[in-house]
């Protein structure tokens, strides 16, 4: 990493014309005898997508964004200001702004940074690129959404519209911070995304499906992923061409392995962000050392894992991301934690201090989150249902952090009668009370997986990407919301 | 006219001898401040200035877009060569191009306030700390904050294109919100209530929007679960806006034309209850959801999506109207990065003759919804059941609140299914509604 280090510092004070001197005068002007810290976040990005429907690429577009945030943090205040043109002028600009929360007018000293590696000392590259994806030519990208749809369309005769859409990002940043530090990164991210709508007799269903992560394009040939993707979508649709109308009222639900991990992501992991818990607006607050779900359900957080959407070298303060364990045989044993909310609680930063851009203050947020393997093999769970929902794929969720009530919405699902799956159904949602869910957690399968990496977090409104897994997990009695009483 | 306007005009010249048949350009340059307060002290405050700059161009009927935020002469001539590139890599589209030339003449809908540039940050602080402490000091039980908040923007959009069109708009918005969280027998529940508006004479006074968050969060207290069932459902202002804003992705051209809403192909059909009217007005002075022409230049206008009943309009731009061989409404927008897509304006339902309390009054068991949850609504479906919020009705009477709970039925259904419409019709944001009443939804609980 030392290498991408050098690189990401190099592009910001070449391509704006700044030196380490410059920086050093920046944060000084951020700071003053009230500012217990400041940061500086350059950021360089460019956005690359083509999209497909209708048989034709018709859209090519491409973002080029750049700009710099200066923050002042004073005890539990934060002051912040942002830019997009990086030149010293604004620089002073921003760092003045920044540091208005206080009263005390005078400029402090500039603070020498050096070049680091974020304190945790060398580790490889967790999203090494040979060819960025970006050098790949847009012809190469269109053709290969050409062959999605034809694949699609070959698929099943009831499949009629075919979406698809691949888009890539190439983030570069670097932070400076009044701790002396120096730290850059370069961040790839790509995805790939086909959608199919199957009509027949005038019934119209969706089918969606997708993957990626911080790949070269290559990853999407390998396998011929692309074909599983686009197989799984047109699938889905055909598959909901015959789904019933869920059923309504409480039963025991499976969960399939892998994306349905939305589930921990939403109801406990958001629960258990640092600043819900510092404002003591979570419903996890107080909880750490106590049973938060049964004892066979272990919960990590981990941004280390090479090449997946949801890990980062760095977060977005200059912290090495980690592996933290948030729930341990069903204890709950730590939040997530950003440089902030760990200094008011008085616990170290975990790596989570993530921000959508330049634009944006960060805040702890997950990486990827999953919950490790159990014992249980997936058909006999499947086999211990009398009756209940077999829950394989999510459209999306949401969670109320205070009350800690959450919401899914099932996108493949299917009814299991008596140990057996049976029909599939359409428009299922589950509800439930986030730290209850888990205590309700009968049996763990090993089957653990990640999922295909299209997962993207909201939060105070910054997007950012994230990667989720789960073994196929039994949870009994959860409302399931459908038409059906 | 001013340097932008120039830069765009100079921009879309340069393209022109690259070989591009035509294009347009969006610039949006403005301020942005926000400030949350927690506890009666800053939490996070955040200034800016920015600036973006879109260009779509094309070569006869292939397009791409290409945007920055950096408008240095360099950069931006690589932008005009990269748009060229990427514009020529695409394949033919026949409905592709420019809208219909039409030159603009911007009606000034009063969008643009200047009076909150002689505010100081610590006026604006202040008012934030003022309506959370009007929030907790209405009642013991409010034990805690999730804050309040006060955001302001000012922008100024300009667009032109190669058929000559050139126009621009000065537009602010001013908002404020509080979040209180209640505490009772050991559970937390937390809600929020807002002002936003474009001119700060016309928001509510920070009291007022205190006092309302605080009622709207104690009423949850001691919310519980109900067993499932089937039962009328009445839709608040805010939860009815959220269904309607559902009903306005539908409408959307592009969701029309690509089969993905459940009301293709259905223009003309009854899609409501005979006494539903839906309307889109761009041209409302001073309204959050109006501006005088849209994202590629077309005037803006009032469109009746459904009136009695029928479905008489789709929202539409110029490309999503030439796919369905219809006009375009003036409904494009433009995210400055991407080609145009359509989204509403200022979308709402005519209001009906009853109070709200008459409306409560008629439902001998059913369900007021306060707040929904959740993604569970299929536009290409219509399927719709997403976790909700509420106070169950007992004899025409509010009783207790209700949570983890879902309804669902299917759009088409609901909307046949209105079975009263409030009188309460408030633009509080760019969707709004009128208390609305459902004959009957899945209630799904124990």
């Amino acid at each position: 990493m030392a290498k991408e280090i050098t690189k990401a510092e190099e592009f910001f004070l070449r391509k704006f014309d700044l030196d380490t001197v410059q920086l050093e005068r920046t944060i000084g002007w951020a700071l003053d005898r009230q500012i217990d810290y400041a940061d500086l976040y350059f950021e360089y990005r460019t956005n690359e997508a083509v999209s497909l429907e209708e048989g034709m690429v018709k859209k090519a577009v491409k973002t080029i964004g750049q700009g710099v945030g200066v923050r002042a943090i004073a005890e539990e205040k934060t002051g912040y200001a942002y830019s997009d043109e990086i030149t010293i002028k604004n620089l002073e600009e921003a760092a003045r702004t920044a540091r208005c929360i206080t009263t005390d007018q005078t400029i402090g000293k500039s603070v020498p940074v050096r070049s680091g590696s974020a304190g945790g000392g060398a580790r490889p590259d967790l999203y090494p690129m040979k060819t960025p994806v970006a050098e790949i030519s847009v012809q190469e990208k269109i053709d290969l959404l050409n062959q999605i749809d034809i694949l699609a369309r070959r698929y099943d005769p009831r499949i009629t519209k075919v979406m698809a859409s691949f888009s890539s990002e190439h983030k570069v940043i670097l932070i400076a911070t009044s701790e002396g530090l120096i730290v850059g990164d370069i961040q790839p991210l790509s995805r790939l995304n086909v959608t199919c709508i199957a009509e027949e007799n005038g019934n119209r269903q969706v089918g969606s499906y997708g993957g990626g992560g911080r790949v070269e394009y290559s990853f999407f040939l390998e396998n011929r992923r692309f074909e599983e993707y686009t197989r799984e979508a047109a699938r889905q649709a055909v598959l909901n061409l015959s789904a019933v109308d869920a059923p309504a009222g409480t039963m025991d639900v499976v969960l399939g392995s892998g994306w349905p991990g939305i589930l921990l992501h939403e109801a406990i992991g958001h629960g258990l962000e640092g600043d819900f818990n510092r404002k003591r607006t979570s419903a996890f607050t107080d909880l750490i050392g106590k049973p938060v779900a049964s004892e066979i359900c272990t919960v990590v957080d981990d941004g280390t894992i090479p090449g997946r959407r949801g890990s980062l070298n760095i977060d977005d303060e200059g912290t090495s991301t980690h592996r933290t364990v948030l729930i341990e045989k069903g204890i709950l044993r730590g939040y997530l934690q950003d440089k902030l909310n760990a200094k008011l609680m008085g616990t170290a930063p975990t790596g989570n201090g993530r921000r959508e851009s330049f634009m944006h203050i960060p805040m702890p947020r997950m990486t990827n989150t999953f919950m490790l393997a159990g014992e249980s093999d997936p058909a006999e769970i499947i086999r211990s249902v009398k009756n209940g929902l077999y829950a394989v794929s999510f459209g999306g969720g949401q969670v109320d952090i205070t009350s800690g009530k959450f919401v899914f919405s099932a996108s493949e699902a299917y009814r299991i009668e008596n140990g057996k799956v049976t029909a599939p159904v359409k428009g299922a949602t589950l509800i439930g009370n986030g730290p209850d869910v888990l205590k309700r957690v009968t049996m763990v399968g090993n089957d653990l997986r990640l999922d295909a990496g299209v997962g993207t977090c909201g939060k105070d409104g910054q997007s950012v990407p994230v990667g989720v897994g789960l073994p196929t997990l039994k949870i009994n009695d959860i409302t399931v919301g459908g038409t059906q009483g | 006219m001013i340097p932008y306007e120039n830069l765009a005009m100079d921009l879309l010249k340069k393209a022109k001898s690259k070989g591009a048949s035509a294009g347009d350009i969006v610039i949006v340059e403005g301020d942005s401040f926000d400030v949350q307060v927690r506890l009666k002290s800053v939490d996070k405050l955040t200034n800016a200035h920015e600036k973006r700059l879109g260009l779509r161009l094309f070569f006869g009927r292939r397009t791409a877009v290409c945007s920055t935020s950096d408008f240095s002469t360099e950069s931006l001539d690589r932008l005009v060569e990269e748009t060229c590139y990427l514009a020529r890599c695409t394949a033919e589209d026949p409905h592709a191009g420019l809208p219909e030339p039409t030159p603009l003449n911007p009606p000034d809908l009063d969008l643009y306030d200047d009076s909150l540039r002689r505010w100081t940050m610590k006026d604006k602080i202040d008012l934030a700390v003022q309506a959370e402490a009007a929030a907790m000091g209405c009642d013991a039980r409010i034990t805690n904050s999730d804050g309040a908040s006060l955001s302001h923007a000012d922008r100024r959009v300009i667009y032109a294109n190669t058929n000559d069109v050139v126009g621009s708009y000065p537009v602010g918005s001013v908002s404020f919100s509080v979040s209180p969280i209640a505490t009772e027998n050991g559970s937390m529940q937390r809600d929020y209530w807002y002002s936003a508006k474009r001119k700060v004479k016309e928001l509510a006074s920070p009291e007022s929007v205190g006092r309302v968050a605080a009622r709207r969060v104690l009423r949850r207290l001691g919310a519980r679960k109900i067993a499932t069932c089937e039962a009328p459902v009445i839709f608040d202002p805010e939860t009815a806006a959220e269904l309607l804003g559902s009903i306005s992705a539908c409408v959307s051209g592009y969701a029309v034309y690509k089969g993905a809403s459940f009301l293709a192909g259905k223009l003309g059909r009854p899609a409501a209850a005979s006494f539903v009217t839906i309307l889109d007005n761009g041209t409302i002075p001073s309204a959050l959801g109006s501006r005088p022409f849209d994202g590629e230049g077309v005037a803006t206008r009032k469109t009746t999506v459904i009136k009695k009943g029928v479905l008489e309009n789709y929202l539409l731009d110029s490309y999503s109207a030439r796919k369905l061989e219809l006009k375009s409404t003036g409904n494009a927008v433009r995210s400055i990065g991407d080609v145009p897509s359509v989204s509403h304006t200022n979308f709402y339902l005519v209001p009906g003759a009853n109070t709200p309390e008459e409306i409560i009054r008629s439902v001998k068991r059913g369900l007021y919804v306060v707040e929904l949850i959740g993604f569970g609504v299929n536009h290409v479906t219509g399927d719709y059941s997403r976790g909700a919020v509420g106070l169950w009705i007992e004899n025409g009477e509010l009783t207790h609140p209700v949570e983890e709970v879902t309804i669902a039925g299917n759009l088409k259904n609901i909307l046949m299914d209105i079975e009263m419409i409030g009188n309460d019709l408030e633009l509080r944001s760019t969707v709004a509604s009128p208390t609305l009443k459902i004959a009957r939804m899945t209630v799904a609980g124990n």
